[in-house]
């Protein structure tokens, strides 16, 4: 085996005399476990905020991506028939798989959010709405636009584009925005846990001293504090995804009907796999951080 | 083992040892004497590397301690047993603990079983304190267990600087019968003291070798101690 990699070997493996060399107490016990259990509880609602925000700009986008809507706003006696003839230009249209007149409950469930579920739809004078569906080929809209104005004048055509893009748009920016949050937790509880082992190691330079008198080597040193520092770093990440998770299991995890920011916040199924991997990633993170910290602090320890 | 050619060492406020050229001959007990301040203490730790010189050579154990890395220098300290006056210990781990931590750190993890341990703590009369905290033992446990660590790993050499500057009579006397003991075992040892008794009585048991250092520079000490 190569120097390095003895050495790696060396800083990773179990040594319980090894590890007990560094006193167990100390204020950077309780802060080393305290900012990764903050942290990772912060990482958990950045990466539940993260994949709601991506997850609902895919449902955003792909929903609306391939649906369109004909509104006909014309006096009740006409409605009938321009929507039979609507409906026919609409069914003869190469590219659209299917269309369909929205029915009185259909328009009762769109507007219930704004008027509560007693409003008498059947009574107001609502323009016709019909719901077009494309296929992978999509139609030509252009072409459809002067079918209908000459067929159907009061029918105007929404492909949902004008309000469809700034919404994914902004549903994008909100899943970087909290990768970028993950990433400025990361640096920060890097900082906090280099600051602690530096502290630790400055603490205990006695304890240095003495291991130095008989023999250690600067891995010895180094991996006995990082050890130390990396065990702290899982536990309190480890408590800090547990809690994080278990509030978004029991507060955030209602099925909702309408999709949004607000209630599809949290994981959905294999989403939650994700939460395994933040407190190996800190026990990683704060293993390498610990050892840049160790050599140092070590290299201007005499 | 130990050859100083031409070595000097100065601190910021200016040079404390010159042009020392010595070779430290095996299997013999040297005293280091001279008066405080004089660099008894700065010699042993140019003797164990963590000094270095600033001029001159100084070879440990056939090695220039110019071309050395930290981690080669921790490997040729755990040929060389230190005892110190104010015998660092580590204070959460109990006696035991502290005289196998050589072990550990040499790579042998377990010394529970280890016979030479066991026989060690005897030697020492340190038996029924094995399981003790560093803080309460006496100043003159404290020293013999500093000396069972530094030798724990059967070193070469063993430097003791000022041991028995914190204990009694009885017990310095005891701590130099255990040191002339591992000298006739083979061991090459290297004791600083200004307590001329102790010299005395060490010289009334073996041929014991005095290095004197005065006026910045060491020489070999004549009769008169």
């Amino acid at each position: 085996m190569s120097k390095a990699g003895g050495q790696i070997t060396n800083l990773i493996s179990p040594n319980w005399q090894r590890d007990r060399v560094v006193p167990p107490t100390g204020f950077t016990a309780i802060l080393t476990v305290f900012t990764s259990a903050v942290m990772a509880f912060l990482i958990v609602f950045s990466l539940a905020l993260s994949i709601a925000a991506s997850r609902l700009a895919g449902q955003w986008g792909e929903a609306l991506a391939l649906s369109t809507t004909l509104k006909i706003s014309v006096s009740s006696e006409l409605m009938d028939k321009q929507v039979a003839k609507a409906l026919k230009i609409l069914r003869t249209t190469p590219g659209i798989e299917s269309a369909t007149v929205l029915s009185v409950s259909e328009k009762r469930r769109l507007l219930e959010p704004w008027f509560g579920p007693e409003i008498p739809v059947e009574l107001l004078p609502l323009p016709a709405l019909i719901n077009i569906q494309e296929d992978r080929s999509g139609y030509d809209a252009e072409s459809l636009r002067l079918r209908l104005v000459a067929n159907v004048p009061s029918a105007v055509l929404d492909n949902h584009k004008r309000w469809r893009r700034p919404l994914v748009i902004s549903g994008q920016r909100l899943s970087v925005l909290g990768v970028f949050s993950m990433l400025l937790m990361t640096g920060t509880s890097g900082a906090m846990i280099t600051l602690a082992a530096r502290a630790s190691m400055s603490a205990n330079a006695q304890v240095i001293s003495v291991l130095r008198l008989i023999g250690a080597t600067d891995t010895y040193i180094a991996s006995a504090f990082m050890r130390r520092f990396t065990l702290r770093a899982l536990v309190g990440s480890t408590i800090g995804t547990a809690s994080a998770a278990s509030i978004i299991y029991l507060f955030f995890n209602e099925g909702q009907a309408q999709p949004s920011i607000l209630t599809d916040f949290g994981f959905q199924s294999t989403e939650w796999l994700w939460l395994i991997l933040i407190p190996p990633f800190f026990g990683t993170f704060s293993l390498l951080v610990t050892w840049r910290a160790a050599q140092n602090v070590l290299r201007g320890l005499t | 083992m130990i050859e100083f050619k031409g070595a000097s060492y100065s601190y910021t406020g200016g040079e404390l040892l010159q042009n020392m050229s010595l070779k430290i001959a095996s299997g013999a007990f040297y005293f280091i004497t001279g008066p405080s301040g004089s660099g008894k203490t700065t010699f042993l730790k140019m003797c164990y590397g963590s000094l270095i010189p600033n001029t001159g050579e100084l070879r440990l154990f056939g090695q220039d301690v110019q071309t050395l890395s930290r981690d080669d220098i921790a490997m040729v300290r755990r040929k060389i047993g230190l005892v110190h006056q104010d015998c660092q210990f580590l204070e959460h781990l109990t006696v035991r603990e502290n005289i196998a931590l050589p072990l550990s750190v040499s790579g042998q993890e377990r010394f529970d079983d280890n016979m030479n341990l066991k026989e060690l703590l005897a030697w020492v009369g340190l038996k029924g304190r094995a399981g003790a905290m560093p803080a309460e033992l006496s100043g003159g446990e404290r020293q013999r267990a500093a000396l069972a660590r530094a030798i724990i790993m059967s070193p070469d050499i063993i430097l003791a600087d000022e041991p028995t500057g914190n204990i009694d009579w009885e017990m310095s006397q005891r701590l130099l019968q255990l040191l002339i003991e591992l000298n006739k075992m083979g061991k090459t040892i290297l004791l600083a003291s200004h307590d001329l008794s102790l010299i005395r009585l060490a010289k009334s048991q073996i041929q014991a070798r005095v290095l004197r250092i005065t006026n910045k520079r060491i020489q070999l000490a004549g009769a008169d101690l």
